[in-house]
């Protein structure tokens, strides 16, 4: 028998008995961060192969949840912080050893060009922009005047951001080239992140960082099947999930077969999931509602059988969410000592 | 120069007298703290029942994760090896509190990171850290690792001992002798 016990009283709030100082704004952000990684993504793809007329859903409406998406992730983050008056010394320096930094100054370059590209494509999107509401319009005179024009009601205010506009119109390709990096890394980091973390036998995996991507970008592909109004269009992004979440199947059972071969931490962290407390929320919740059950939907709707496009879609958004919340709460519990 | 501790788990009696001193010394606040106490026991009676007592705190180990981790650089690393954190450039992020394997580190309720600092305000006057000074059964050793004339590098040359968590990789820096 073997019984280890820290004596002294120690009851530090949110370390003792476990570790919990992460709370739901960590999930909340990761899941954000991922389905606009992934909405960014997709539209800067199609962008640079030229096909932004024809899967016009993903690359001019879809995007309008990045921005969204971003800033409320971003608020989230801000709310979590514990010395929030000092949140800005994130901006002072970059450290290149610590991931936390990047995904900063990630966030930093992904966030404005979110909104600069749904901008841009905003007389696009909503050539008559004026509405019934006397405030919501006075909101939109700070940055739009109204112009006489039977096709587009409205334009920019000011000149340089006409002649930015014109800028970015003019070089979508170069833009979306940065918008692909961008988003990559901003998928990437955020399971790179965790895998950091080497006190946390789950999180301490290098296949955390690509399935979070996985997800990320799987999220963001049920995102556009489901807003999509082109049959085609539905297709293409049904076909793409359909792929992700086989390789996120995949890279769910390799990284369970790694933890049980590695050291009795990895063992234990995996036995968490494996008949302790995370079980059921594990594979009914993620994997079973958020991966297979919307996997077999979508194969038989390809096969000719009709289901209505929201079940899937929300389903995998929903098994996205929760897998980062059962992620960042196990992940917490783990650890080498006591 | 290279400070570690070197603490003796066969005259620890668990008397918490350092976890009392530190929090004294350091104005931690009620509930919290910088260091504490561990009781192992291990075995069977009457075979091989065994009982290890050790004081425990920040290791203010030699590969970082928690330095490595810190998105601002507030937590950082002083002359002589010993780990710090600056207040005013902490945002309270948590990423070092995910990254310690040793849950040295706690959120203080003013908001920053807060943990041992091997009493670096009392090094600087030439005393001993406050645990150090304090303990009753004076099992604690505290120097310079470099100096091979101090008592710790005198302990540990001619005593067995051992690290927490080694596997962690983290390369500690509070020798326990066994």
């Amino acid at each position: 028998m073997k019984e280890e016990l820290i004596i002294s009283g120690r009851n530090i709030p949110n370390i003792d008995p476990y570790l919990h100082i992460w709370h739901w704004q960590i999930p909340i952000y990761l899941f954000l961060g991922g389905l606009a990684a992934g909405i960014l993504f997709f539209a800067a793809l199609f962008t640079i192969r030229g096909k932004s007329e024809q899967w016009n859903t993903a690359v001019k409406i879809t995007p309008i949840f990045a921005p969204l998406a971003l800033v409320l992730g971003l608020f989230a983050l801000f709310l979590d912080l514990k010395h929030k008056l000092y949140f800005w010394q994130l901006y002072t320096t970059i450290r290149l050893e610590s991931p936390m930094s990047w995904g900063a100054w990630v966030l930093m370059l992904v966030s404005p060009i979110s909104f600069v590209w749904v901008a841009s494509y905003l007389k696009e999107i909503t050539p008559k922009i004026w509405t019934n509401s006397k405030i919501v319009n006075l909101l939109i005179k700070i940055l739009i005047k109204p112009v006489e024009n039977s096709e587009i009601n409205w334009e920019w205010k000011w000149k340089f951001v006409r002649n930015f506009e014109k800028f970015i119109q003019n070089n979508r390709v170069g833009l979306a080239w940065i918008t692909i990096v961008a988003s990559v890394i901003l998928g990437v980091y955020t399971g790179i992140l965790l895998s950091a973390f080497n006190a946390r036998p789950l999180w301490n995996t290098s296949l955390l960082g690509i399935l979070f991507l996985t997800s990320g970008f799987s999220t963001a592909a049920a995102l556009n099947m489901w807003l999509s109004k082109n049959p085609e269009e539905r297709k293409l992004f049904s076909r793409f999930d359909i792929v992700l979440i086989i390789i996120e199947l995949f890279l769910i059972v390799h990284m369970f077969m790694g933890f049980l071969a590695s050291t009795e931490v990895q063992i234990e962290a995996a036995n968490l999931f494996l008949g302790g407390e995370f079980t059921i929320s594990f594979w009914v919740f993620v994997v079973g509602i958020g991966l297979v059950i919307p996997l077999i939907i979508e194969i038989l709707e390809l096969k000719g059988f009709h289901v209505p496009v929201a079940i899937p879609a929300i389903m995998i958004l929903i098994g996205g969410l929760i897998f980062r919340f059962v992620m960042v709460d196990a992940g917490q519990i783990t650890r080498y000592l006591y | 120069m290279r400070y570690a501790m070197a603490i003796d788990t066969k005259k620890c009696v668990g008397c918490s007298d350092c976890v009392v001193a530190c929090q004294t010394e350091n104005n931690v606040p009620i509930g919290y703290a910088r260091d504490w106490v561990v009781e192992v026991v291990s075995g069977q009676y009457p075979t091989n029942l065994e009982l290890e007592i050790r004081s425990e705190r920040c290791n203010h180990c030699d590969n970082t994760p928690c330095v490595r981790c810190c998105p601002t650089g507030a937590s950082h690393i002083v002359e002589g090896g010993i780990v710090l954190v600056t207040h005013n450039e902490c945002i309270g992020c948590g990423a070092c509190i995910q990254s310690c394997p040793y849950d040295a580190r706690y959120p203080h309720p003013e908001g920053y990171v807060d943990k041992c600092t091997f009493c670096v305000h009392r090094l600087n006057e030439g005393l001993k850290p406050a645990c150090v000074s304090v303990c009753p059964t004076k099992c604690m050793y505290f120097g310079d690792l470099d100096d091979e004339n101090s008592d710790v590098s005198k302990i540990i040359e001619s005593r067995k001992w051992k690290t927490l968590a080694p596997e962690a990789g983290t390369q500690p820096q509070i020798y326990f002798l066994v």
